[in-house]
């Protein structure tokens, strides 16, 4: 442990120390120890990594971490400096995360609300069933991105792979580059002052400059909302 | 779930540590499967006609040396066999339709797991340490190798239905997924002649390629065949005696991560299985995109020497 400016900084190394064994610090210990950071070390890929915070406290992770990074995150800011595996954020509550490279599928998987930042691309399922929370995606977004998702708002700042927002719900996404194909019941709607406002300020918050007036607007039809007898299965 | 590994060394320098590398890579994925697992070496090309019949006894006591005399006596052809356990490998120059009469014939117990010029196919039951251990794999040299750890989830779990499956000479192929018509495809196949060792769902693919490939297709063109074909879930991870191909098909719900250095490219389930290599840190690294066919040739730095 050593002591900063800014506070207390815990450093853990994952090729010494086990991932059950420094989130269990996490979970059990930190809350209310003063410390104000973490560091984590050689992360190599492991899964699982400050899974379940539940404390406001600042996180690095110094290398590619593996799958369910940061899954279930409140009020930690958690920063990956390095690529992720499957489902970072997954579940996110609150709080931040940030992933400085690349992310694999299902980023932000079912999140109810916090921000999750990818600074590179993120592959297929982005933001699937999303629930409330906020994903800006520096880079571009693969296939079946916000598919099915029920609220919050998916920023693309380059481009979006094939069925994007698929039986989408009540969440917008905001696509920047090209979109390769909407999903059944995601329709473009015209950006309204009130989404760019929006979307310039979700870009502030993240970090990322690029001008809200270049941003196009996808949300749902509402046309598979209600059973439809006489649609003989086509959609 | 499965787990898929792959290595290939750009530089022959490095073909010493193709073993010491890639064994830690497999045996991070048994967390992935431990039901069985196996490895296809590739080594430099044997000179013709000599080739490498890799064999399997499925008994650790097996007596290999007196194989070795009956086959020499019976056969009358040169041979020279290396074994380790309940594996060997039969160094000769005897026509592989022969050998496999041959075989059936003196020997049913023993199994021919695969034939080529370069290729070696070590696979068995069990969690991927234990094989690694049986059959030395951090002591074998080569230009690239592909290996699997196998959580059976459809046909049983025995030496025949491990990875890598084979046909033909010097191809191979490791699968993480599943295939939904694999019976049609083998029901297709069968009445081309082809015959098949195992209801395995990769097999039919495995033997599809190479059926493909056997038509005048290269492998791209088969591969994209597949597409067609081929229903079902699949990240393939596939070798000839001079490249490593990965393909992930349109829906890409099974996961491959690709590292490349100026020295080797590696391709691993997951990152974890990665993150020992020498250079990592500084490698690139990245997802394999839905239905795009990646190809690495081994030696490539001889290659340009070359020209």
């Amino acid at each position: 442990m050593t002591e900063s400016a800014n506070g207390r900084v815990m450093r853990f190394d994952l090729s010494a120390a086990s991932v059950r064994e420094v989130n269990q610090f996490l979970h059990r210990e930190l809350p209310g120890s003063g410390i104000a950071r973490v560091e984590i070390h050689d992360p190599d890929g492991m899964h699982s990594i400050a899974a379940g915070m539940d404390c406001a406290v600042e996180i690095d992770i110094l290398g590619h971490g593996g799958y369910f990074v940061a899954g279930m995150n409140k009020l930690a800011t958690i920063t990956v400096h390095g690529n992720v595996g499957w489902s970072v954020a997954e579940n996110i509550m609150s709080g931040s995360v940030r992933v400085q490279g690349h992310a694999s599928e299902c980023a932000g998987a079912s999140g109810h609300g916090g921000l999750l930042v990818i600074e590179g691309d993120a592959s297929s399922r982005c933001g699937i069933s999303m629930k409330g929370c906020d994903i800006v995606v520096a880079g571009s977004v693969g296939h079946f991105s916000a598919f099915m998702a029920q609220a919050g708002n998916l920023v693309v700042c380059g481009d979006a792979g094939a069925n994007l927002g698929d039986s989408l719900y009540e969440a917008t996404i905001y696509v920047r580059g090209k979109i390769h194909g909407l999903g059944a019941d995601a329709q473009e709607e015209e950006m309204q002052p009130a989404d760019r406002e929006f979307v310039a300020r979700l870009l502030a918050q993240a970090g990322i400059d690029h001008d809200a007036a270049e941003f196009k607007r996808i949300a749902s039809a509402r046309t598979l909302y209600h059973w439809n007898a006489d649609a003989h299965q086509e959609y | 779930m499965c787990g898929i590994v792959g290595l290939l060394l750009k530089s022959d320098a490095w073909q010493p540590d193709l073993g010491p590398l890639v064994t830690p890579m497999l045996n991070c994925m048994g967390t992935r499967g431990a039901d069985s697992a196996g490895l296809a070496v590739f080594h430099r090309p044997l000179d013709a006609p000599d080739r490498r019949f890799s064999l399997f006894s499925g008994q650790p006591q097996f007596d290999w040396q007196t194989f070795q005399d009956d086959f020499r006596r019976d056969t009358g052809s040169r041979g020279a066999i290396r074994w380790d356990d309940s594996h060997a490998a039969l160094i000769s120059p005897i026509a592989v339709e022969e050998f496999a009469a041959w075989l059936r014939t003196a020997c049913p117990g023993v199994h021919l797991v695969s034939v080529g010029r370069a290729i070696e196919i070590f696979k068995d039951e069990g969690a991927p340490e234990e094989i690694a251990a049986r059959f030395g794999f951090a002591e074998l040299a080569g230009t690239h190798a592909v290996g699997h750890t196998r959580m059976a989830t459809e046909s049983a779990v025995s030496p025949a239905h491990a990875h890598p499956y084979t046909a033909g000479e010097d191809f191979c192929i490791v699968h993480n997924g599943s295939l939904s018509n694999p019976h049609s495809i083998r029901r297709k196949l069968e009445r081309r002649g082809i015959s098949f060792e195992t209801d395995n769902d990769t097999e039919a693919g495995c033997r599809f390629l190479e059926w493909r490939m056997r038509e005048g297709d290269t492998l791209e063109q088969a591969i994209e065949a597949s597409f067609d074909e081929l229903d079902g879930f699949f990240t393939f991870l596939m070798a000839t005696a001079e490249r490593m191909v990965l393909v992930r098909d349109a829906f890409a719900c099974k996961p491959a991560v690709v590292a490349e250095t100026d020295v080797y490219v590696a391709v691993g389930s997951e990152f974890r299985a990665l993150a020992h290599l020498p250079g990592i840190r500084s490698a690139q690294v990245f997802e394999p995109v839905p239905q795009q066919i990646y190809s690495w040739v081994a030696g490539e730095e001889r290659m340009k020497g070359a020209a």
